[in-house]
């Protein structure tokens, strides 16, 4: 079934939002990245942490070329590239394992906490990262702190590299049974500072983020922690979160004016915030994300929008432009879809929206090619191909490295949909 | 276990994917996990290609490793022929589905698909991208040439040439550069390989009477079988500079039995006359450290040399296989080689030697940077900015001029470098500043308007904004404030002010 018959099939005006419609789940080859690739912003964000991949020449080569990140001098990751020695037990791996970090530590004194990234290879040949860093903890202690997780493409897909590096986080956060608020998932510093503003005003708090920008400040955690995702993609941080007995605040994510308000009122309403308050607090930037983007509605109304799946973000940035700018989600394709987690995106997409999981590029690309839709989101390795074919793309990597979500950041947020748009406009080539 | 930041090169299947890439025709059906799909947007974005790869991935999960990814591979294989409908296919596995033993070669002749299938061993463990370019296109050669037939007398010369890629630095400009050199020689071209070639093309490779090699790295395996088996001679010399390319003429005419000196007298490069025109003084002796492939860095070394008049300080390579042609060079200059695919220590090799010029690779570029010395890229690995949109070869008379300007640009001039050693301590013009032409990129801070301030809050707020928009975030605050009457600039008039902008 194509796109739009999918999509037609599926509509039914009469039942708003889109919470019960069917998902065309697809398997085939896909155009995603695997979940090292969270490490190019999660190197950024927690400035004291080093992220050692154990993995083959070919995580490397995906980590400078993944992103173009070779704009780091010398960055807060690397890769511990197995050989064919560590393959033939030539060389005890874990030895081998053991030298590097010493080899690095000794390098980089400075850091604090080092986590040791699973990936593809390293699963298959099932060296026991765990294990590694138990014994590496009592060699390194207490000058340094060793974690592991696995960025491996055969269970992660991108962003899910974020939530398996926070979930091997929250056994380390300290007991805290005091009531307080954390939001989850790495934002960049200027919308954590507007957030904890928001929070401050309301009378919220104490606040605390996950993750923190310095390994020592990882916040406390126990049965009066109420925790706010900021990120989609988060399943078993929250997961892990919930079995510390915090507790999640459901909302939409902080995406455009309407998401951000419902996200800090889902927090107002935990803590017992009269609505006028919650009002007073909030009128003001929820008036300037709607100026902010209003400018960008004229360019994007009744365009529609096909997304390719990449990083989860899909489902709330088609609410946002659905409902905000008045866009028209073709198909919305997404690496997963996390009922629980995305049930208030949900019901807020328009009906007719085809939701797709998985993914099979070829046969999603005959989709697109048949739908024809105004604007193509997609990651880099299908943008400029659909480009030459005369489609308008949108990179999705982008909106994972720029500051998107709040109030101050919804024009922004619609600008990057609006501006190949407006580009396409502008050129006489 | 090696420690690496960066490599120089990637896996070998890479080097695969750079021969299907430049190839028309040829599928490849790569055994990979999810996440391997990266390797398309070194093709789409870096090198800015319309078109995807030709390249299926089987993208298999932890939950297949229990199950059969045979079959997986077997079905992404078949459904890869129905819809490509390529002439050949290439199947291989990616460095996770090494492990896993599949045998990829052995389900797709399973299939009995009704075009040429080859299959390629690419030890990731062991070997890397132009080795594994090197073997794949030396398979598909194999593979797919002609067996050896009598060549017509009385035609005229006709060669192959072989070796550039998708991909490649500068590739696609040297081919038509030789190209067209050796067309003006008289001599036609029968299959350009593997950039542009179709497997029909490579069918009928030995109809050649020679072979031009232009990146031995890639294509010395592939031009010695077809030594070998079809006694077509290889050239040697990679025209890469104005005398390498005089003796790349030499030895073409050799091959195809022609005269060297009609051409020879009749083109030259312009790079000469500047290198020995006297504004180029200043270039004698300066000391530069080059880095790159075994090709371009041999290279590299002889045209810094001979035609620019420079002094070697150091010459390396990540290419170990030609380690000993490198050492030789390096020996010949009084210095020794850095062999070495460790960037980390090709860095502390450019620090002990101080040159005032580095002409290296991307890695290169960034120790330059940082170490504040100028740099030219001339070999891969290379980034977007080094395909540029105009002409721009390496290689024959056109390359030696783009040779010269590119090496020269990031220098000093030599009136510029005087003036500077006679007022050392001028504010605005110092050892420390960049070459004038370049630009410089320390701008003060604006002078705030007398009636405004920025709030603390404000100001750090600001400092949050990337550095490259936050001149214009500052003007348009301010100009808002001045506006409305706001004596001090918040946090809340900031972003005001940004919404009020908001293009």
């Amino acid at each position: 079934m194509s796109g739009a018959a999918l999509a037609r099939a599926q509509h039914q005006p009469s039942v708003p939002g889109c919470a019960e419609a069917p998902v065309l789940r697809e398997r085939g080859q896909r155009e995603v990245f695997c979940g090292l690739t969270g490490i190019i912003w999660l190197h950024r964000k927690i400035q004291d942490a080093f992220f050692l991949i154990i993995g083959s020449r070919t995580c490397a080569h995906l980590m400078q070329s993944a992103a173009g990140v070779m704009i780091f001098a010398e960055p807060r990751f690397a890769t511990a590239i197995i050989e064919e020695r560590d393959l033939a037990g030539m060389a005890d791996a874990n030895e081998e394992l053991d030298r590097v970090v010493g080899q690095l530590l000794a390098r980089r004194p400075e850091i604090r906490l080092l986590f040791l990234v699973g990936s593809c290879p390293s699963e298959v040949i099932k060296l026991d990262l765990s294990r590694a860093a138990a014994r590496l903890n009592t060699q390194h202690s207490p000058g340094v702190r060793v974690l592991n997780y696995s960025g491996s493409g055969i269970e992660t897909t991108f962003t899910q590299g974020e939530d398996a590096c926070l979930a091997a986080l929250v056994p380390e956060m300290r007991a805290d049974p005091a009531p307080g608020l954390l939001v989850v998932g790495a934002l960049a510093e200027v919308v954590e500072d507007q957030m904890r503003r928001h929070f401050d005003a309301l009378g919220i708090g104490p606040v605390t983020f996950l993750p923190p920008r310095r390994a020592a400040d990882l916040p406390g955690i126990g049965p009066g922690t109420r925790f706010l995702l900021a990120q989609p993609f988060l399943a078993e941080t929250a997961r892990l979160l919930e079995s510390r007995g915090a507790r999640r605040l459901a909302a939409p994510f902080p995406l455009g004016a309407e998401g951000t308000t419902a996200w800090l009122r889902a927090a107002a309403d935990a803590w017992g915030i009269p609505a006028s308050r919650f009002r007073e607090v909030t009128a003001v930037g929820e008036q300037r994300a709607r100026t902010a983007i209003a400018r960008h509605r004229e360019q994007l109304a009744g365009r529609s929008i096909f997304f390719f799946p990449d990083s989860q973000l899909e489902v709330p940035l088609a609410r946002f432009l659905s409902r905000e700018l008045d866009m028209q989600p073709v198909e919305i394709g997404t690496p997963y879809l996390h009922r629980q987690h995305l049930a208030e995106e949900l019901a807020l997409l328009p009906t007719d929206a085809a939701l797709s999981e998985g993914g099979d590029v070829d046969r999603q690309l005959d989709r697109c090619r048949a739908a024809r839709p105004d604007l193509v989101v997609c990651g880099l390795g299908l943008a400029n191909p659909l480009e030459a074919e005369g489609f308008t793309t949108k990179w999705s990597i982008e909106l994972v490295f720029t500051p998107i979500q709040g109030y101050d950041q919804a024009g922004d947020l619609a600008e990057l949909f609006s501006r190949p748009l407006h580009r396409r406009t502008r050129l006489k080539v | 276990m090696q420690l690496a930041v960066w490599t120089y090169e990637g896996p070998p299947h890479i080097g695969a994917m750079r021969v299907a890439t430049g190839m028309q025709g040829l599928h490849y059906v790569l055994h990979a996990p999810q996440g391997d799909t990266y390797a398309d947007l070194l093709f789409t974005m870096i090198e800015r290609r319309g078109a995807r790869p030709p390249v299926t991935y089987t993208t298999f999960q932890a939950r297949d490793l229990g199950g059969d990814t045979a079959e997986l591979f077997k079905s992404a294989a078949r459904d890869a022929f129905r819809r490509h409908q390529p002439q050949a296919m290439i199947v291989g596995a990616s460095c996770t589905a090494e492990l896993i033993q599949d045998d990829p070669g052995g389900l797709a002749r399973a299939l009995d698909l009704p075009v040429p299938v080859i299959a390629l061993e690419l030890p990731s463990y062991q070997k890397k991208e132009n080795w594994g370019a090197a073997e794949t296109f030396y398979r598909l050669v194999r593979g797919l040439c002609a067996p050896p037939a009598p060549r017509p007398a009385g035609r005229a010369p006709s060669c192959n040439i072989l070796g550039p890629t998708a991909l490649g630095f500068r590739h696609r400009d040297d081919v038509r550069e030789i190209s067209g050199l050796l067309t003006r020689m008289g001599i036609t071209i029968n299959v350009t390989a593997p950039l542009g070639a179709t497997p029909a093309d490579l069918v009928r490779l030995g109809e050649a009477d020679f072979n031009v090699v232009l990146y031995p790295e890639i294509a010395a395996p592939a031009a010695a079988w077809l030594t070998r088996t079809h006694a077509q001679p290889a050239t040697k010399t990679i025209p890469i500079g104005l005398n390498a390319t005089r003796e790349f003429i030499a030895e073409v005419a050799g091959l195809a039995g022609l005269d060297p000196a009609p051409i020879l007298d009749a083109e030259t490069a312009r790079s000469a006359w500047y290198s020995r025109s006297v504004d180029s003084n200043y270039l004698t002796g300066k000391r530069v450290f080059v880095f790159g492939d075994a090709t371009h860095a041999l290279a590299a070394a002889r045209v810094a040399t001979e035609e620019l008049g420079f002094t070697l300080v150091g010459l390396g390579s990540y290419t170990r296989e030609y380690a000993r042609e490198l050492r030789e060079a390096a020996r010949a200059h009084g210095i020794e080689a850095t062999i070495s695919d460790d960037y980390l220590a090709v860095e502390a090799a450019i620090q002990a030697a101080q040159p005032e010029l580095i002409l290296g690779t991307q890695m290169e570029r960034h120790t330059a940077k940082r170490l504040g010395v100028p740099c030219a890229v001339i070999s891969a690995p290379v980034h977007v900015q080094d395909y540029p949109a105009r002409y721009s070869p390496q290689m024959g008379f056109e390359g030696a001029n783009v040779l010269f300007d590119t090496w020269v640009h990031p220098l000093m001039m030599g009136l510029e470098e005087h003036l500077l050693g006679m007022f050392r301590e001028d504010f605005e013009f110092h050892a420390d500043s960049a070459p004038s032409h370049l630009g410089t990129a320390a701008a003060s801070a604006p002078a705030v308007p007398a009636t405004l301030s920025w709030s603390a809050e404000a100001e750090r707020e600001l400092g949050k904004i990337p550095f490259f928009v936050r001149g214009k975030a500052r003007r348009n605050t301010e100009r808002y404030a001045t506006e409305r009457g706001i004596g001090t600039i918040t946090i809340e008039a900031l972003y005001d002010a940004k919404a009020h902008f908001a293009r």
